[in-house]
């Protein structure tokens, strides 16, 4: 038997991982044996993190960035939730639409999002639309599986008391199927919400004219790997916090029906 | 009305050539308001008997019957009592309840007074707003009977309800269940290997043999009940210290025991 982690443990241990590697990091980076635009150091980066919070590169600055790219990636992510869950949920109660539309979404959701930048461009346009649909792409595959996976997996018993209840099959949806996924569906939303932010910098590489993928490109432009970096550490940080809301939804959610441990 | 009806019954799971024969040629009938046990060996099929009224389960030969209409799907008139409960965890008491009368169109206020006078029967008043994962086993059985009980039903499933329970929580709903159905009663098909309950709470006891299913004997409880005035003993064990329920309850120890025999011949 491995012995459990206490709370503490866990966070002592999470930072001398943390600590760790930002000391390896910075080691190699004074160790002279790369040019420092190789490799910024830590303290280089973390400067211009500092910098950019308050002033403009690429035309805004970092905070700016970050809040035009959450905006769009709020918008894909809602978008793909709000579609993708009850498409899930009904291609897991009627069969016969689950053989029409798997296929298909089993072959698309190995498209990677970037590969629709430029029809997304096209369609779209760089404004907002365009990263819209891209995050769109990332996000929505597995709000659709996990909700479908819910439905599927839901207690058998649970589908009779129903049905000899006489519940209408829209009822069935929402009021069975729906709860009893709200699990899966949200650890669904996590990966959805960690896909759909990798693709919006990706989609912010190419297209768009403000957010952080955007400023990242015009700091690589400008030879100034330390942006780059401070852009990367913005990233990581969000989609931390993101990653953090969404895990505490799911407890709240557990802890409310009384299946927390 | 409610009269279940079985006209030479088969069921064969898997393959007509090659599928496992769970139940044949079952004929049987339950009267209106009649309560009706099946008893019999684990795997002789007498769940599946259930499943098939409750439409859960199509018939592979022959015909299941609710007041001569064949039945191709679950519905609320044959209101169905599982052994592991199944009540819906994210809804409360009171709306586990409800679901079954908001599927029938029934007016809020309606509604809310048919709710709160079987609350009241089953003594769940306090736990209205409760959810199931904060009652015990036996709780949450007496809710599903609610639930059942409130459609106000033709016909009532009972499939081996108490199973789940422990052995003093299982008395006291079997003397509940008496009470129940004596004030109120319906057609009632009860599924259960426990003798003593089958003789306790039905009218007619079905025995049946181990697989291929079939129907042994049915036994005629409720005249010799009626006769030696079982039900003026309000305590389960008084009626259970009775020659005369003695007398049957070894009867069908017998019968049940030959099947046994013949599978381990």
């Amino acid at each position: 038997m491995q012995k459990s982690i206490s709370l503490t443990e866990s966070i002592i241990l999470g930072c001398i991982g943390l600590i760790g590697f930002i000391g390896l990091w910075h080691g190699l980076s004074v160790s002279g044996l790369f040019p420092s635009v190789f490799l910024p150091s830590p303290i280089e980066v973390y400067d211009r993190f500092m910098v950019l919070l308050d002033r403009r590169f690429a035309g805004a600055t970092l905070p700016a960035h970050m809040l035009a790219s959450f905006e769009r990636f709020a918008y894909g992510f809602i978008l793909a939730a709000v579609i993708g869950i009850p498409l899930g949920l009904l291609m897991g109660w009627y069969q016969l639409l689950d053989e029409i539309v798997s296929p298909l979404f089993d072959a698309l959701r190995f498209v990677a999002p970037i590969a629709w930048v430029p029809f997304a461009a096209l369609w779209f346009g760089t404004g907002i639309g365009g990263p819209i649909m891209i995050i769109f792409a990332g996000a929505f595959p597995p709000c659709v599986i996990n909700a479908y996976r819910g439905a599927k997996f839901v207690d058998p018993r649970l589908i009779e008391a129903a049905n000899m209840l006489g519940t209408p099959s829209h009822r069935v949806i929402r009021e069975v199927l729906l709860p009893s996924s709200v699990p899966s569906i949200i650890s669904g939303l996590r990966v959805s919400a960690g896909l759909g932010w990798q693709s919006l910098v990706g989609a912010e590489l190419i297209v768009a004219s403000a957010g952080v993928g955007y400023m990242m490109v015009q700091g690589q432009a400008n030879i100034q790997t330390h942006t780059v970096m401070a852009g990367m550490v913005a990233i990581g940080l969000v989609g931390l916090a993101l990653d953090s809301a969404l895990r505490l939804v799911e407890r709240i959610i557990q802890r409310r029906r009384g299946l927390d441990q | 009305m409610g009269v279940i009806e079985f006209k030479n019954v088969g069921k064969i799971f898997g393959s007509r050539a090659s599928g496992f024969v769970a139940l044949e040629d079952i004929n049987l009938e339950i009267r209106d308001k009649e309560f009706v046990a099946i008893v019999g060996p684990s795997g002789c099929g007498k769940t599946t008997c259930l499943r098939m009224v409750a439409g859960f389960e199509p018939a592979t030969d022959g015909v299941v019957s609710v007041d001569g209409n064949p039945i191709k799907r679950p519905g609320p008139d044959r209101a169905v009592v599982f052994q592991q409960f199944a009540l819906f965890p994210w809804k409360t008491v009171y709306e586990n309840i409800d679901l079954g009368l908001r599927n029938l169109n029934v007016s809020r206020p309606e509604r809310r007074e048919r709710i709160d006078a079987i609350l009241t029967l089953m003594n769940l008043t306090a736990y209205a707003k409760h959810f199931p994962h904060q009652l015990s086993g036996g709780m949450q059985q007496r809710v599903a009977i609610a639930r059942a009980y409130v459609l106000d039903p033709d016909v009532l499933l009972m499939d081996e309800p108490f199973g789940a329970l422990d052995a003093q929580t299982r008395v006291v709903m079997q003397e509940e269940l008496v009470r129940l159905a004596r004030k109120n009663p319906r057609s009632v098909l009860f599924i259960t290997h426990a003798v003593e309950e089958a003789v306790y709470l039905a009218d007619r006891v079905a025995i049946m043999t181990r697989a291929p299913g079939r129907i042994k004997e049915v036994l005629d409880v409720a005249s010799i009940r009626n006769a030696e005035n079982w039900d003026s003993h309000e305590k389960i064990e008084d009626v259970m210290d009775l020659e005369s329920f003695v007398h049957l309850r070894t009867h069908i120890w017998r019968s049940l025991r030959e099947e046994k025999a013949a599978q381990h011949a």
